[in-house]
């Protein structure tokens, strides 16, 4: 089973994403908390690239598709701006008692991508941005 | 599209809830930060969090309560969340933020924390 969307790399548009992710999970028979995790991972992933590979620039989009075979679920996003988004990869561990203490905002995102998906890859395609997501999903 | 979410507050003498209908993510949480922003929030004792009708929460929610915890917690403000849904709670559980916010099952609890 496969999905596609594009979308503008406007904030507005990440209640559509994970509408779409909702969607396509709830189609198959994953348990509530699993699909609210791989909707959470891919909005996470989908508004770094809004935010910060794009400033929100509503000329730009994002292509995701989603596949689903047996229980593996391959989510791929694509981001066609010009500028290549790559944040680290290795599996983010933040401080939060320091992120208490300061009173930050941000930099969390990734710690639970990388915390829900099984694997996480971030590489260039055609001079454009891939970010590709995968799980086994469990009943 | 407007907003996902939508925050309305019940304030008693010493006591601030803000209750929490919606989704919060990076468009929507501008909403929570601006009611959590105001100046009058640290007059209180105690903010409690009304989570019944929180269906989402991303990062950038989590990052709007983490980022006025301390402050809170520095006016003796205390930060209660309660009546939190499964798929929510597991989100801070996630990060182990569990262990870092006050989050209890009901609203006699959270009065009473």
């Amino acid at each position: 089973m496969t999905s596609h969307l594009r979308i503008q790399c406007s904030r507005q548009n990440l209640q559509q994403v994970r509408d779409f992710v909702r969607e396509f999970l709830l189609a198959g028979q994953s348990s509530e908390l699993i699909v609210n995790q791989v909707v959470l991972a891919v909005d996470e992933v989908v508004a770094n690239f809004i935010i910060h590979a794009n400033g929100e620039d509503i000329n730009q989009f994002l292509d995701l598709q989603l596949a689903l075979i047996e229980q593996r679920l391959d989510v791929e996003i694509e981001d066609y701006g010009a500028t290549i988004f790559a944040p680290s990869t290795v599996a983010p561990n933040p401080d939060l008692r320091e992120y208490i203490r300061q009173g930050r905002k941000g930099g969390m995102g990734m710690a639970l991508v990388s915390r829900i998906m099984d694997h996480v890859e971030f590489f260039e395609r055609d001079a454009h941005t891939v970010c590709h997501l995968s799980k086994v999903l469990a009943k | 599209m407007g907003p996902t979410m939508k925050v309305t507050t019940h304030p008693t003498a010493d006591t601030l809830t803000l209750v929490l209908d919606g989704e919060l993510d990076a468009s929507s949480a501008v909403v929570l930060d601006a009611e959590l922003n105001k100046p009058e929030i640290v007059n209180y004792k105690k903010v409690l969090i009304d989570c019944q009708r929180l269906s989402y929460i991303s990062s950038a929610g989590l990052g709007v309560f983490i980022s006025h915890l301390q402050r809170l917690q520095d006016s003796d403000v205390k930060l209660v969340f309660f009546n939190m849904q499964e798929k929510v709670f597991n989100v801070f559980e996630i990060l182990g933020l569990d262990s870092l916010m006050n989050i209890v099952p009901t609203q006699e609890e959270a009065q009473a924390a």
